[in-house]
């Protein structure tokens, strides 16, 4: 498997370091949403958003979108533009 | 058909032509008292300990593949009791104790070896931990001996005791670990609860759920609805997708876990052996293949086959504690899909549906707690009461902060 990473153009999966669902980045302002944000996923069989930390490479955050089914790479983006 | 050596002696004189399906193969009927959802290990036992310790025989095992198919056929089958928090400690110590009694049981030879399981350690900290752990594990009355390096190189002479990064300090060995054959116990479970009048139903995969008044009513399933009182979920790598049907928001991401056997080769490894520093682990096969695994390949995925890199990986860490096994030969390597929870332990509980229950979470552990699993979920599902040894899997725990967290390493399921 490989990422295309923005900066660094394709490498290895090996450079990179694997964190999980996207929702990361939404940080909820209320304490009611923590435990969500902390634990619950969506988990799904298919597309999935996800980061990746390029730590062999730029060191940027990476949003992955990703079939967990097929392990095809659909898109990636960095990880701090993709949010807005 | 009751197995015993005179039915062995008496089928191998006629040819073995007399041998018969080890379960019946029924159609649904249109309503069952309780439903599994799920034909692996835990589903099995589960419907195998509903009929027999509770007596509820109107049970059907809908499984959309077929018995053997899922995780219980994929694992590299170690057995062990070496736990170290509550609730984990009491239920593996159970879970072990009905290992000790299954072929019993169930009649059925499910070659269970309590070969030992050794795990190494390689710093002053490291065996601290586990003087630690094994004392937790004696508490618990469970077996567990410390050994020193030296005793290591008795036990196991093969070892790499000087690599520059991890030299073997010593160990932790659990005599009453070992292995089993993991399909005959799906076979066995299968078997001992069709004989009790349970129906397993293979190719009959759950789409739906029917809930009236937030009460389940039974499933959807490619074979038609099909009426229940009580349904188990019990779907391993697919619990999500399957909690999803029923409304539920699970703290649980799927990942993939490889593992790989050698040709066949004399006995040269005594039990399992655990290098966890290095991500590794071995045993021998009764067929002599040896079996071996690591990590999981760290991101989500539903592919029962894995990546290359941990492949690498595995076979590096393989090398460098165990250098002889570089001559054998790799014939097979598979991958399986791992319900892994944010805390690393599984969840066996009610849900928020009434009368739907919950079995789950299982990681990478749970095989050796298919016996311990089903019998504690049968007692949930028959009573409404958690049984004593599993009183913490709670579904809640994540959000009240009772969490069981054996690696302490936090709400990341791919480190657990
Ligand atoms: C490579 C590998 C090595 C492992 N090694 C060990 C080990 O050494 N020791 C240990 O303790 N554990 C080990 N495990 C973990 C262990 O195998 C699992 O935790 C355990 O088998 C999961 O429970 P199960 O047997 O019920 O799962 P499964 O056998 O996967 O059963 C779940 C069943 O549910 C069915 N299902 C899913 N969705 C539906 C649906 N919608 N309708 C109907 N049926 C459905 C599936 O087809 C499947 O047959 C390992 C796992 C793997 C992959
Ligand atoms: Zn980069």
């Amino acid at each position: 498997m490989r990422l295309t990473c923005p900066l660094c153009g394709p490498r290895d999966v090996r450079e990179f370091s694997y964190r999980g669902d996207a929702v990361l980045t939404d940080r909820p302002t209320t304490p009611e949403g923590f435990h969500d944000y902390v634990h619950i996923r969506e988990n799904p069989a298919g597309p999935h958003d996800e980061l990746w930390h390029h730590g062999a490479g730029c060191g940027g955050w990476l949003k992955v979108r990703r079939d967990t089914v097929t392990h095809e790479v659909l898109s990636v983006a960095l990880a701090r533009e993709a949010r807005s | 058909m009751q197995f015993s050596a005179w039915e062995i002696i008496k089928q191998g004189l006629t040819g073995n032509k007399g041998w018969k399906p080890h379960w019946r193969d029924p159609e649904p009927k249109s309503a069952y008292d309780v439903i599994i959802i799920g034909g692996g290990g835990h589903g099995l036992a589960t419907a195998f300990y509903l009929a027999k310790e509770h007596g509820i025989t109107n049970v059907a095992v809908l499984e959309k593949g077929y018995i053997g198919g899922g995780n219980v056929g994929r694992n590299t089958t170690i057995v062990r009791a070496n736990y170290g928090l509550p609730g984990n400690s009491e239920f593996y110590s159970h879970s072990l104790k009905l290992w000790e009694g299954m072929e019993q049981e169930l009649n059925y030879n499910t070659m269970m070896s309590q070969r030992h399981v050794l795990n190494l350690c390689h710093s002053d900290g490291q065996r601290d931990a586990f003087t630690r752990r094994a004392n937790t594990m004696l508490i618990q009355g469970d077996d567990a001996e410390v050994l020193s390096r030296r005793q290591v190189r008795d036990y196991a002479p093969f070892l790499n005791f000087d690599n520059e990064r991890f030299p073997i300090r010593g160990g932790l060995l659990h005599r009453r670990g070992g292995t089993a054959r993991h399909d005959a116990v799906a076979w066995g479970y299968a078997r001992g609860a069709d004989m009790r009048g349970v129906d397993i139903i293979q190719n009959c995969e759950v789409t739906g759920f029917r809930i009236e008044q937030g009460r389940i009513k039974g499933v959807e399933t490619t074979r038609g609805f099909i009426g229940a009182g009580k349904v188990g979920m019990a779907v391993a790598g697919r619990t999500t997708q399957v909690g999803q049907m029923a409304g539920l928001r699970l703290p649980i991401e799927s990942h993939v876990l490889q593992a790989f056997v050698t040709e066949g080769l004399k006995p040269i490894i005594p039990g399992v052996v655990t290098f966890g520093m290095g991500h590794f682990y071995l045993s021998q096969s009764d067929k002599g293949g040896l079996v071996f695994g690591g990590d999981l390949d760290f991101y989500n995925s539903y592919a029962a086959r894995g990546n290359l890199p941990a492949v690498e990986h595995v076979m590096q860490a393989g090398m460098s504690m165990v250098p002889m096994i570089g001559k054998a030969r790799v014939l097979r390597s598979w991958g399986g899909i791992m319900d892994m929870t944010m805390d690393g332990s599984p969840i066996i509980d009610r849900t928020p549906v009434e009368g739907l229950f919950l079995n789950g979470g299982w990681c990478y552990g749970g095989f050796k707690a298919v016996p311990g699993s089903g019998h504690v979920f049968a007692h949930l599902i028959a009573t409404g009461n958690h049984h004593k040894a599993s009183t913490k899997h709670l579904l809640n725990r994540f959000e009240t902060g009772h969490v069981i967290d054996e690696e302490t390493t936090g709400a990341q399921p791919n480190l657990h």
